[in-house]
């Protein structure tokens, strides 16, 4: 059926017009009949009022295409027109501090032109072609590029250096032309090259590049290197590789939406593009304004200086939903291939995945599991695939990171988004019911959740953070274990008949919860915490855990150990500490060796 | 003058085909005159060259395939607008129906609306004082929210609703102006009347404007009700420059009536029968809520759904979730227990509170407070737990004091009267209260500073030690 990834690499010349006509519509989608000489995956003009949209299937009585936007109106007998290319996005200076639908159209220019309300068919460039971009020139004339080479710089904004670079499908040129430095618009030629045939081809700073299609590089690295995102449970617990992936499923309420903005402010990546897949409208325009005001604590500009939005809110046509998260993909490829590296937020994956049902159900698709089109999976894994460290053609490394949103219904982890999506991402951070409920945020729960890039960054950690860090968290981990296990004993029996040393590890297990994993979001000092401090917190909780086994052992009760107010104390490092003087973390050593010698002392 | 066409090729429950037509488009309204005499509206759904299956508002009863004539209308589904619709009541596609005469107004507005542009929209943050605890301090409602009301069958969401309405509307906003859109979806005649009664007596009912479909109403103008009803809370709101709160009843027989038509369609089904586009759907109704920069009024909307079996994971209520800005959910446990309104507070939730809420709107205390007894209320759950086990005599002393909290807690603060309002000094400061009951170490959700400045000492003289969990 509809095969949308076999498109071929090169945009296709623009010679060729073809046109047809409308002669069924069913919500999103039309058919044209007989045969026709459209091509897969082209974008098309449908209608008088030329609403975009894509071919998704060809056969010889009739050929299928899915509108981006709304088709109420349209008429059968009304023309549908060829652009000659698929649907590609614009790559140029200007993607930066934007918002775009799922189609790269700029949110602020339709507004500019049609109002509060998105109207059909508003027809505007991606990007600004009239802005004069500062430029400096990277190439001279006579030298040899090829396809990545970057041929000039453009401060896109404060923070962000934008490359232009020869497009990809170029082999080898030499450079013939090039302008000086100077203040040039996105379309103006900067450089002529001469290609080995002979052909002149000019270069602007605007590539376009189909977003169903990846950006070639030249190699894959291993992961090797964190995406530090100042979340304790994330970077301690189950960290992510820069170029990993990781899915956080959970149902409505449980925070995935708050851990991914979490991860866009915070995170240690280059450039966030922030996918709001069929999500809500005032949740992207809380985005919009929150990350204009605050500050990247990295490079000292607002935040939106290194973040694009993505928004195609719930009630926008479907099937731009389906292209938001490649278009997405694009950008992100686009900005790794300079060499920088990239941060996905696609939230969520789930309304994409009900996106295709609901494209699979129109075009009357034999379901699958659920409902869901039987290519449910290998859309999904094309998808992650994407994600990776490379090295770029131009010989830079860069990644892109995938951290997709999954709404699994009913919050039931067994349904095939979910599933599917566990089979392709390394990371799982599965969010809580019960954890949300009690207000534990971030609600991802320690024991369903796994990260498979602990092994490969625990080299990273010990160069890093410490040679110790592994093992401290590893015991963490082994105390919320041994908690859980306690707890099936506790649920039956009532904690008052532990033996002490039992007991011991419930307190500690009850301190690492509420003093580590929780954090608060909203407190200036909890908020993103260094990786510094979180191995410092560690050592300090598993200090008090030392010393009271020791008491324990000794045969003093834990409710004398527990007058003494120390846990308490602990749990609320993350609060008293802040994060520039983190040696007061020290004293708490001091503390805890206090409250040792005092209970040894009372019952000498 | 527009072309009649004689006749049809085929009809199936609410579906009708008709062959032949000419210059029809997608979505267009047709309408049909049978035996001459009687009027229905259609809507064309799916179109093939010039075979059009249209959908009949009213019902196919009486058709068949000779008998009717069709004409194009000529343009999508329409409304007529006018700030006089206040104090009117309207059928489900927006015919007046309260023997007043029909409306004048040529300003006419396509009730599919568009959406909103993210950029041009502005972020909700006043809060709305309803006068009850259980939702102005643990689940606050904002101005232009979407805040639904999950419920099931006998259990007070209409009350609820109702009392909302009135003590929201005689908030202390005076100076703005306040209206309210009721569309009533596949609902009893008596919660119609239940509604009508509770406007009248709380004085409104010349700012509410009314759009009953009622369950005995044709199935397929359901499809339409909310649509014309948002539509109108839409112009009230940013044209007229009123605030606006949208009350949806019941949604479930809305994607009940979206089953049935599709399901007559011949559509692939997704889950439990619902139409693969159920979500869209649902969202392009509750996406409606909302404020426009530069615009001086607002759509709040107040869903409210009956959970099939009041399982919260149906696909209704599911999906709902996950568009809307969080939920009431009411327990019948609770309710058995004779606590009204029964808000099941844990898995309540209002996305946009944290913004709404704190110095310079309600309170400083209201966060770590409101987080607070979310965290020991679920405690509360642990505690029962065990006390099942192992009797409540076998609990340890902190836990029995759970036990007591959690009573309290439901008795006092979740529990008021019908009439009952309460202002939000009222409601915070009960909330600290019923902390007293509770050690204060087991305060692990509040800021230091924030405890020392609220909390009273308790007087019976808990602030011991607590024993072994």
């Amino acid at each position: 059926m509809s095969i949308r990834n076999s498109c071929s690499e090169e945009v296709w010349a623009l010679d060729s017009k073809n046109t047809g006509v409308i002669y069924g519509i069913n919500g999103p989608v039309i058919y044209l009949k007989g045969k026709s000489s459209f091509r897969m995956s082209e974008m098309v003009y449908v209608g008088k009022e030329k609403l975009v949209g894509e071919v998704i299937s060809l056969d010889k009585d009739r050929t299928t295409i899915q509108v981006y936007e709304e088709t109420s109106g349209l008429r059968p007998g009304e023309k549908v027109e060829s652009s000659g290319a698929p649907v590609s996005v614009t790559l140029a200076p200007g993607i930066l501090n934007n918002i775009f639908d799922g189609i790269e159209r700029p949110l602020e220019r339709i507004a500019d032109t049609g109002g509060a309300f998105i109207a059909r068919g508003v027809s505007v460039d991606s990007l600004d072609t009239e802005k004069l971009w500062q430029t400096h020139l990277t190439v001279a004339k006579g030298d040899l590029v090829h396809g990545g080479a970057i041929i000039a710089e453009v401060p896109e904004t404060r923070a962000i250096v934008h490359k232009c670079m020869v497009p990809p499908d170029v082999e080898s040129a030499e450079v013939v032309e090039v302008v000086p430095d100077g203040e040039y618009t996105i379309r103006d030629v900067l450089v002529k090259v001469q290609l080995p045939d002979g052909q002149i081809r000019e270069l602007t700073m605007t590539q376009k590049w189909p977003i169903r299609v990846a950006r070639p590089v030249s190699q894959r690295y291993p992961a090797s290197i964190p995406l530090v995102t100042g979340q304790r449970i994330l970077d301690t617990m189950f960290p992510i590789a820069k170029g990993g992936t990781a899915a956080i499923p959970g149902g409505f309420g449980t925070g995935k939406t708050m851990t991914q903005h979490q991860i866009a402010k915070w995170s240690d990546a280059d450039i966030i593009i922030y996918i709001g897949c069929g999500e809500r409208g005032n949740e992207m325009t809380q985005v919009l304004e929150e990350f204009g005001e605050l500050i990247d604590p990295k490079s000292g500009n607002p935040l939106m200086d290194r973040t694009t939005l993505i928004a195609n809110t719930s009630n926008m046509p479907v099937a731009a939903r389906e292209a938001s998260i490649y278009t997405g993909l694009t950008l992100a490829e686009y900005y790794r291939d300079m060499g920088y590296d990239v941060a996905i937020m696609a939230d969520s994956t789930s309304r994409w995945a009900e996106a295709l049902r609901e494209l699979s159900g129109r075009l009357e698709e034999m379901p699958a599991e659920e409902g869901f089109p039987a290519y449910l999976a290998s859309r999904l894994s094309a998808f992650y695939e994407r994600a990776g460290m490379m090295q770029t053609l131009n010989g830079a490394s860069g990644s892109v990171s995938i951290i997709g949103a999954v709404s699994p219904q009913g919050g039931d982890f067994s349904e095939p988004v979910t599933q599917n999506t566990k089979r392709f991402v390394r990371c799982f951070w599965g969010l809580d019911k019960s954890l949300a409920y009690a207000r534990h945020f971030p609600a991802i729960h320690w024991l369903t959740s796994y990260s498979e890039y602990t092994m490969e960054l625990s080299a990273w950690y010990a160069d890093h953070v410490s040679p110790k860090f592994v093992d401290y968290r590893n015991r963490l981990m082994g105390l919320l274990s041994q908690e859980n296990n306690l707890m099936e004993i506790v649920k039956l029996i009532g904690a008052d008949v532990l033996p002490d040393d039992q007991k011991l590890v419930l307190e500690i297990a009850r301190v690492i919860r509420l003093g580590f994993l929780q954090q608060n979001a909203f407190h200036k000092d909890d908020t993103c915490v260094s990786m510094e401090k979180q191995f410092k917190m560690m050592d300090v909780i598993l200090y008090l855990y030392r010393k009271s086994r020791k008491l324990v052992a000794m045969g003093h009760p834990m409710s004398l150990l527990k007058a003494e107010g120390i846990f308490e104390k602990v749990i609320a490092v993350k609060y008293d500490v802040p994060n520039d003087n983190l040696q007061m973390l020290d004293m708490y050593k001091q503390d805890i060796d206090d409250f040792y010698n005092r209970i040894l002392e009372k019952n000498a | 003058m527009a072309i009649e066409y004689l006749g049809l090729s085929n009809i199936n429950g609410p579906l009708v085909v008709l062959e032949g037509l000419q210059d029809a488009f997608f979505d267009e309204i047709v309408e049909f005159v049978i035996d001459g005499n009687k009027r229905k509206m259609g809507r064309i759904v799916e179109l093939n060259d010039d075979k059009a299956v249209i959908q009949v508002f009213e019902g196919t009863e009486n058709m068949s395939l000779t008998n009717t004539h069709t004409k194009l209308s000529g343009h999508p589904m329409e409304v007529a607008v006018s700030p006089d619709m206040l104090g009117r009541t309207f059928n489900g596609v927006g015919e007046p129906i309260d023997g007043l005469g029909s409306l004048f107004s040529t300003d006419k507005r396509d009730i599919n609306g568009l959406p909103l542009n993210p950029v041009r929209r502005e972020y909700p943050r006043n809060y709305i004082r309803t006068g009850i605890s259980a939702i102005d301090g643990l689940t606050t409602l904002i101005r232009g929210q979407k805040l639904p009301i999950f419920s099931g069958n006998g259990l007070p969401h209409d009350q609820l609703a109702a009392q909302i309405v009135k003590q929201a509307s005689l908030g202390d906003n005076s100076e703005e102006e306040f209206a309210i859109v009721f569309a009533a979806m596949g609902v009893k005649h008596d919660v119609a009347d239940f509604f009508r009664k509770t406007f009248e007596e709380s004085g409104v009912s010349d700012h509410v404007c009314m759009f009953l479909n009622l369950a005995n109403d044709p199935v397929v103008e359901r499809l339409i009700t909310p649509k014309v009803a948002l539509t109108v809370a839409e112009y009230l709101a940013f044209e007229c420059d009123k605030h606006i709160l949208v009350i949806l009843t019941d949604m479930t027989s809305f994607a009940e009536a979206m089953r049935e038509v599709s399901s007559s369609r011949g559509e692939i089904p997704s889950r439990k029968g619902y139409p693969g586009y159920l979500y869209s759907e649902l969202a392009t109704i509750y996406e409606r809520a909302g404020i426009v920069q530069g615009a001086k009024g607002s759509v709040t909307q107040l869903p409210i759904l009956t959970m099939p079996n009041d399982d919260i994971t149906h696909p209704i209520p599911d999906l709902t979730g996950y568009i809307t800005e969080g939920q009431v959910v009411l327990d019948r446990n609770l309710q058995g227990q004779g606590i009204y309104p029964p808000i099941s507070v844990l898995p309540s939730l209002s996305r946009l509170m944290k913004d709404g809420i704190g110095e310079g709107y309600t309170r400083d205390d209201h966060q770590d407070l409101a987080n607070q007894l979310f965290s020991s209320y679920a405690k509360v759950g642990e505690a029962r737990n065990l006390a099942s086990v192992i009797g409540e005599d076998e609990l340890s002393d902190l836990d029995k004091k759970y036990l007591e909290f959690g009573r309290e807690f439901e008795k006092r603060y979740v529990g008021q009267g019908m009439a009952e309002n309460r202002t939000i000094q009222d409601t915070l400061d009960l909330g600290w209260e019923l902390l007293e009951i509770l050690p204060r170490e087991e305060l692990d959700r509040i800021d230091t500073k924030i405890i020392e400045k609220y909390r009273k000492e308790p007087s019976d003289g808990s602030k011991g030690i607590s024993d072994e969990r």
